[in-house]
């Protein structure tokens, strides 16, 4: 537990003193600002043609659910920025480890591949954390000034998404960081994998076969829809925590594998 | 302390160490001297338990490095080639967390850190960013990270390389004030240091043990027979004749004439000391002596001697295997 701890500071130490961190944080609030202000542009002005609409034809507009549209939005778009953002808070979680030799010392220490493991994962996930809460002002706006609000649930179902899906793409981002020493190499292999999970629904072809449903599913996206509307399904949870495990036991037997230390 | 027993490890087909097998007393100090390449860093890699050996065993402080790691890894300090220093921490901050990770009790991690940056020279340095550190206050950063946990056994991976003289003597000094209470394994590529550090050396090259004795005796086994310098002024025509009278002497070489001192270099065969003949001869000769000392044979020349005997060997029963094929 210790050891962990000391792996977790150490982590957010590193992390919070790499300008990196602030970069991405900055790039991160300013575009969440200006979508959510797109978005609710958007949303108003389609309301206001509706009801433009209905007052000539002097019948009432079928029933829209305006901040829901408003938060499935930004969902959306959050989810599209953690893709582009988070290879570049992972690339460097190992692999800059070995480039300074620093993995020699982690690794002659009396410490199990899963403290260190874990100790990296929760540094980045209290990361996410740190990327995610501040846009909650957004939400909160959102509630007070919109009516009807919106449900409370839908908030709070969204992010939750939001995390698993920012979880499960951190422990992709750890493993193939613990593959390389190459920092760009990492980020690069990140990025592109995150993409193929993102599209891989568009090769699943239109028949319900095995390999078809199998393919749809793997689709990270996928899962994440349901959140951005409010519906907490267990299936969609497990898929992202399976896939956070799944992410952190490459990570272990990569370091276990030992082939790279030449 | 440590026992390595047939250690070999293979990246792929290439082979890194072969059959490496050694013993360490407690309290020893113990070089690992061989050209870059050879073997050195795997060998401590693996007693360090960063990586497991392909082949062999290794037990330090009385644990199978393979088996029980962490606890022979509580018990080792181990120093890298390059420290592995986090640049963003200062001093203080990284010893702190190498403490915290190498198990240090939470109550003695202060008393640790002020004693290992006392011994290391740091004292002045801790709240500095290791970033903004020299080379050689880098490498003292290294030791200290190797000394915070008191650990009994320490592996010091070219402890001195990068240092200017005067660190390069302070380092030697607080590694021999190591011994005694911590067995110390140290590998380097320079000769004299391993003279003036070690009690033991093992000479290792192309991954195997080459020899493995105290610096004395390498010495005087290889040297067989002296090197006298000497520094006469005079006409020197005859002096290599007259040398050559005595019977130990093998051969008289002179060299370029320095300010009127002529240099003579004489070599004997034996264990016998004649310098007194040598310096008897001079002055009967009606030269004049200015100069007269013995040179042995450095370790750099032992060295060079033992690896090129072991390729020549190694190349001589090349030709035999392949003359058996052909026959």
């Amino acid at each position: 537990m210790r050891n962990y701890l000391a792996i977790v500071t150490k982590e957010l130490r590193t992390l919070f003193v790499s300008p990196i961190a602030y970069v991405v944080l900055a790039v991160f609030f300013a575009i969440t600002g200006y979508f959510f202000y797109i978005i609710l542009g958007n949303v108003i002005e389609f309301v206001m043609q509706r009801a433009f609409q209905s007052q000539q034809f002097g019948a009432a507009p079928p029933p829209f659910d305006a901040p829901a549209a408003v938060i499935r939005g930004f969902f959306g778009v959050l989810s599209t920025i953690l893709l582009f953002l988070i290879p570049m808070i992972t690339m460097g979680i190992f692999a800059e480890e070995k480039k300074r030799g620093t993995i020699e010392l982690l690794f002659t220490s009396p410490l199990t591949h899963l403290q260190l493991i874990l100790g990296k994962f929760t540094a980045l996930i209290l990361f996410l954390l740190v990327m995610l809460v501040p846009t909650i002002v957004n939400s909160i706006l959102l509630y007070l000034l919109s009516e009807p609000a919106p449900r409370l649930v839908t908030m709070l179902v969204g992010y939750l998404g939001a995390f698993l899906l920012g979880g499960a793409l951190l422990a992709v981002g750890v493993f193939i960081s613990s593959l390389t020493e190459n920092q760009i190499v990492a980020a690069v292999l990140t990025f592109g994998t995150f993409l193929i999970l993102w599209v891989i629904d568009a090769t699943a072809g239109t028949g319900s076969t095995i390999t078809n449903e199998t393919i749809r599913y793997l689709s990270i996206l996928n899962h994440y829809e349901d959140f951005t509307k409010g519906v907490l399904d267990s299936q969609h949870v497990i898929f992202y925590l399976s896939f956070i495990f799944l992410g952190l036991f490459l990570t272990s037997v990569s370091l276990d594998s030992g082939k790279w230390r030449g | 302390m440590i026992q390595a027993e047939h250690l070999t490890k293979r990246y792929g087909f290439t082979t890194a160490i072969q059959d490496v097998s050694f013993e360490v007393r407690k309290g020893e100090i113990l070089g690992f001297l061989g050209p870059n390449g050879a073997g050195k860093t795997t060998t401590m890699r693996i007693l360090a338990g960063f990586f497991p050996a392909t082949e062999g065993r290794a037990i330090v402080a009385g644990f199978d490095v393979f088996e029980k790691p962490l606890e022979v890894k509580k018990r080792v300090g181990y120093m890298p080639e390059h420290p592995p220093l986090y640049e963003e921490m200062s001093v203080d901050a990284y010893l702190r967390f190498v403490a915290t990770i190498k198990g240090v009790d939470r109550d003695k991690i202060d008393s640790r850190l002020s004693d290992v940056k006392a011994r290391c020279g740091l004292a002045e340095e801790g709240s500095r960013l290791i970033k903004h550190l020299s080379k050689g206050y880098k490498q003292r950063v290294g030791l200290a990270q190797a000394l915070i946990h008191e650990p009994e056994v320490l592996i010091l991976d070219e402890p001195t390389i990068g240092l200017d003289p005067k660190q390069i003597i302070e380092v030697r000094e607080l590694i021999r004030g190591l011994a005694g209470d911590h067995t110390v394994i140290l590998s380097t590529h320079i000769l004299p240091e391993v003279s003036m550090t070690c009690e033991r050396v093992i000479i290792i090259n192309n991954g195997k043990i080459v020899v493995m004795d105290t610096p004395e005796n390498l010495t005087s086994q290889l040297g067989g027979g002296e090197r006298i310098e000497l520094d006469i002024v005079g006409p020197v025509d005859n002096l290599s004749a007259l040398l050559r009278e005595i019977p130990q002497v093998k051969n008289v070489s002179l060299g370029e004439p320095q300010n009127a001192r002529q240099p003579v270099l004489v070599e004997t065969e034996g264990s016998a000391d004649v310098r007194h003949l040598i310096a008897r001869k001079v002055i009967e000769s009606g030269l004049d002596l200015y100069r007269l000392s013995t040179q042995t044979m450095t370790l750099e020349e032992i060295f060079v001697k033992l690896t090129t005997e072991e390729e020549t060997q190694e190349e001589e029963t090349e030709e035999e295997t392949q003359e058996e094929e052909t026959e």
